[in-house]
């Protein structure tokens, strides 16, 4: 029993227990759906579930009060204008030093210093500093040496949404690397001469290898129904010395469908273990899964153990190829299982709309905490720090994933205005040590390969 | 000897051997009467295959050409492979195999032939008598006496020689609610709460029969246990129908007009032959490489094996509540009173009584609640989940309570004494072990074996300073509570450190244990050293204070 309280940001319940009054807050961007539920003697129950999955139910006693708050949660949890968003009011009272510095923690330049570019097989192309080529890629891109300016433009032209194939990874010890990029426009018989050209400079920015893998983490079926619609996927006989691999991975609607049922099984009350086990396996969850990971596990054997480069993409190449590159490069390299090395990962692969519900994170997410159960001593941070960047990429309390792109985060002039999750998070990086990693430990060095057997992949 | 006649080939060289994690090594085959060993041509002449063959579930052959195979299917759920060039003697030996591992007489067994290695400090057979039980238990309570009504087992078979019971009730008594009692396993302590006196006891199904058949002295006896206006609950590990069902064979269930302060709770636990089922396609299941992960958790579902844990946890949950929540007595039965009955009286414990989740404490427990109280163990783990026998005793009870053991580990990591390891090494050798703590099926076959005197106790061996480091719980802190499990499916995991212990390495899991286990000695030496400063600063200050007033 206790009172609620509708603030601008936060739901806050009160418990009237005398001593303690144990306060409950509720971002409103975590929000995920709001529920009036049948009437009952005790009042009218309003049910609130979150996007961390937690599910709060409040018992108003009055019809009307109960109907006023549903209403306005469903106003204030939907925002319209980027403004409303929590992280233009969140105020946590650092100056406006601390707070450039925050920002200036994780960068993308430093990060592919580390890889060891631009070297003499990749450059840095400033082709798209006014956004021209590609609005929802960086100003400055990672490309081939042997990609001119020409060759970019002309491949941009030929991929959907003028998402180009551009560096993702590279592994100094074998000049492999992973490109990202989005399909390309090919429908049934078009071809670009540019974007020929493109593969054929990745491939040549690798001399150890004669050829790269395409990987389309579409399931073959939604690939070729995308050539109707003048899309689709590279063919082997136009683009020379590619080897070109599927690897199904379902699309946004069908994971949603599957977080959502995964939900309902959670939500059972006093299920059977043959309700619980029929429900997982229904929902599809860990299959899913486990297909995120087989891809990740191609790409990264296709670097460390061929030595051949990966191009991925998905449709547009924002999530599923996310996914698959972020995977990939947890696998292959130590310094992304570490906190420093997560941050900067997530940064450079979450273009996205928080708006949306998708489940993509949460599917990271999960992989990363499967790879943690089976590698326990490889990575520098536990469960508690996943946990709390799931729970802000939807509070939306910080700025770091809004927008698509890094063009719309310059115009809402995000650093200026908001705070970076990375810095709060390093700030209490103690609370997210795992005590088992040690730097020098055998587990935490070179590539691993998990286990991927269905049996492996625990629920929890 | 028989065994020289069982063997017709005794050694077969130039044989590959395959088995998890190694790669395939090649080396001579010996077979003896009670090991199948393998030595590899390595400049060591190392064996890398020492097999007892009653650990041996069932054997396959297949040829191709002149070369035989041999897959060996063992109880603790490895899968071994033998290649064996030249088919007469690949035949001669999986005929040999199959003779040796498929012994009738016990007397026969290797726990009858083995000489430990190391210096026996501690009798195993001696270290958990009923005796010592009643010593402690008389030192909280003096309701109770040791009876030795059936020291010549002529009372009940299954039972030990000596058993706690009220004191106000005498041997004739006794006597009488045996023949009440299926297969004379009348009511005996199997716990004292010592909290509130609350005492949890065991038997088997009341011969009520159709006739609605009484026993005074039975109710007398269970109602010692009741304080003044008390009542008490009579869990019964079979739905109602099921009970209802018994009587028509000459069982049943305890009747409300003969028992009126018990409250009797039908708490279903699947039968011990259901059991063996479950545990054969789990553990198809696990071998399944097919890698298809629409099925994977379908199969898991269809062998039930979760259901069943789920099942005992929650009776087990149920008696400890009536014990330590409602402040009553319980009394434990199904039918025959020596499998599920078991289960649950030894898990409640467990969640009772902290004494039980330390090694000694446990391994009491296993004394009492199993071995003396007449589990058929022999009957039981004759065969394990690759058995293709007919027969219909075996079943995986022990198992079942050892992977209900690990859940609750699992979920109060700090809160036992022992580990994981220890719990599989028990798993192992309740199957096929040198020791001859698990042979027999209750005391009285064990005396007439004379076991004590001619084979070794596994607890001889686990209780040795070097063993026992391997089977202990770095995480350890010793507390007082009462423990409940959670039972909600997602709590409940697959076992897999037995369940896919063959089928993945446990190379990384077992780097992080070691990890964890450096940490807490660091740790501990850490507060050593601390512990010492501190001594020599208090040292030096009242040094310091003897100065300054002389």
């Amino acid at each position: 029993m206790g009172t609620l309280y509708l603030t601008a940001t936060h739901v806050i319940f009160v418990e009237n227990v005398s001593e303690t009054h144990k306060e409950t807050w509720i971002l409103h961007s975590q929000i995920s759906s709001i529920e009036k539920q049948a009437t009952t003697v005790t009042g009218c129950p309003l049910l609130i579930r979150c996007k961390n999955f937690q599910i709060i139910q409040l018992i108003i006693p009055q019809e009307r009060d109960c109907h006023d708050v549903y209403i306005s949660l469903i106003r204030l949890a939907r925002p319209v204008k980027y403004e409303e968003l929590y992280c233009f009011s969140f105020n946590p009272k650092l100056d406006k030093e601390e707070r450039e510095q925050g920002w200036k923690l994780v960068g993308l330049n430093e990060e592919y210093n580390r890889m060891g570019v631009p070297n003499n097989y990749w450059q840095i192309s400033d082709v798209n500093r006014d956004y021209q080529v590609c609005d929802s890629y960086p100003t400055e891109v990672y490309v081939p040496k042997s990609a001119t300016a020409h060759i970019i433009v002309g491949s941009s032209k030929f991929r959907s949404r003028r998402r180009f194939p551009a560096l993702s990874y590279y592994c100094k010890d074998n000049n492999a690397s992973i490109c990202r990029s989005s399909q390309p426009l090919s429908g049934f018989s078009a071809r670009c001469l540019e974007d020929e050209q493109m593969l054929q400079a990745i491939r040549k920015a690798n001399p150890g290898s004669n050829f790269i893998y395409v990987v389309d983490t579409r399931p073959k079926i939604n690939a070729m129904a995308n050539r109707a619609a003048g899309k689709g996927y590279e063919n082997e006989d136009n683009y020379s010395n590619i080897k070109f691999q599927f690897i199904g991975i379902e699309n946004i609607h069908v994971m949603r469908s599957s977080l959502q049922k995964m939900l309902e099984v959670c939500e059972l009350k006093s299920p059977s273990m043959s309700d619980f086990l029929w429900g997982l396996e229904n929902s599809g969850w860990l299959k899913h899964i486990k297909a995120i990971m087989d891809a990740g596990i191609f790409i990264a054997k296709a670097v460390a153990e061929e030595g051949v480069s990966v191009l991925v993409h998905c449709s547009d190449g924002w999530d599923r190829t996310a996914q698959v590159c972020s995977v990939a490069s947890l696998l292959l390299d130590p310094f992304y299982r570490t906190i420093k090395g997560f941050m900067v990962s997530k940064y450079g692969y979450l273009d996205g709309d928080p708006k949306e519900i998708s489940p993509v994170i949460d599917q990271f997410i999960e992989c990363v905490w499967q790879l943690m159960e089976q590698f326990p001593c490889a990575f520098e941070f536990n469960e508690r720090f996943l946990i709390h960047i799931q729970h802000h990429i939807y509070s939306c309390q910080f700025g770091n994933f809004l927008c698509n792109g890094q063009k719309e985060r310059r115009e809402l002039k995000i650093q200026e205005r908001t705070y970076s999750l990375w810095a709060h998070l390093w700030k209490n990086r103690a609370n997210y040590m795992n005590p088992l990693y040690r730097e020098d430990h055998s587990q935490t060095q070179g590539t691993l390969l998990p286990q991927t057997a269905p049996c492996n992949f625990l629920y929890k | 000897m028989e065994f020289a006649e069982l063997i017709k080939t005794p050694r077969a060289d130039n044989v590959i051997l395959h088995r998890p994690f190694y790669p395939a090594v090649e080396g001579t085959l010996c077979l003896t009467g009670h090991h199948l060993i393998l030595s590899s041509r390595r400049q060591d002449n190392a064996e890398e295959l020492w097999l007892l063959h009653s650990n041996i579930d069932s054997i396959e052959k297949r040829f191709v050409g002149s070369l035989g195979t041999i897959i060996i299917k063992c109880k603790d759920l490895r899968i071994i492979q033998l290649d064996i060039p030249g088919m007469e003697e690949c035949l001669n030996i999986a005929s040999s195999i199959e003779a040796l591992s498929t012994l009738d007489s016990v007397t026969l067994m290797y726990p009858f032939f083995y000489r430990p290695m190391f210096e026996v400090v501690e009798d195993g057979w001696h270290s958990f008598l009923p005796e010592r039980e009643f010593e402690l238990l008389s030192s909280v309570t003096n309701e109770w006496r040791l009876s030795y009504v059936n020291k010549e087992f002529s009372v009940c078979p299954s039972y030990p020689p000596a058993v706690t019971v009220p004191k106000s009730i005498d041997d004739e008594a006794l006597r009488r609610v045996a023949t009440f009692r299926h297969g004379g396993r009348f009511p005996v302590l199997s716990y004292y709460h010592k909290k509130n006196g609350m005492v949890m006891m065991r038997s088997s199904q009341p011969l009520t029969g159709t006739n609605g058949r009484r026993c005074k002295e039975d109710s007398a006896l269970i109602n010692a246990t009741l304080r003044a206006g008390k009542r008490g609950y009579i869990i019964d590990t079979r739905s109602l129908n099921v009970a209802q069902q018994a009587r028509a064979k000459g069982g049943g269930f305890e009747q409300e007009v003969q028992y009126p302060q018990w409250r009797r709770i039908h708490k279903s636990v699947e039968r011990y032959n259901i059991l063996q089922e479950s545990l054969i396609k789990l553990v198809e299941a696990c071998n399944d490489q097919s890698h298809n992960m629409d099925r994977w958790l379908s199969k898991l579902e269809a062998s039930n094996w979760l259901t069943h844990v789920k099942e005992i946890l929650t009776a087990a949950c149920l008696a400890g509540q009536c014990i330590d929540r409602e402040g009553a007595s319980v009394l434990v039965h199904g039918t025959e009173g020596t499998d599920s009955t078991l289960q649950i009286t030894s898990l409640a414990q467990i969640i009772l009584d902290p004494r039980c989740r330390t090694i000694r404490g446990f391994e009491a427990l296993v004394e009492r609640e199993w071995l003396q109280a007449g589990h058929p163990f022999r009957l039981r783990c004759a065969q394990s989940a690759y058995s293709n026998s007919k027969q219909k005793w075996e079943s995986p009870v022990f198992f079942l309570f050892l992977d209900c053991v690990w859940q609750i580990l699992r979920q109060f990591p700090c809160s036992f004494e022992f580990n994981e390891h220890f719990l599989i090494m028990l798993f192992e050798h309740a199957y096929a072990s040198q020791f001859g703590t698990f042979l027999g099926n209750n005391e009285s076959e064990r005396c007439k074996l004379k076991l004590s005197q001619k084979t070794m106790s596994l607890w001889s061996w686990v209780n040795q300073p070097e063993e026992l480091r391997k089977f202990k719980n770095p995480l350890f802190e010793a507390n007082s509570l009462v423990i409940w499990p959670s039972v909600a499916p997602q709590s409940l995991q697959l076992w897999e450190g037995v369940f896919l212990r063959w089928n993945r390495s446990s190379k990384f899991l077992d780097e992080a244990y070691e990890e964890m286990n450096n940490i807490i000695e660091y740790n501990k030496e850490l507060q050593a050293k601390v512990n010492a400063l501190r001594r020599q600063l208090a040292e030096l200050e009242t040094d310091d204070g003897m100065q300054e007033n002389s």
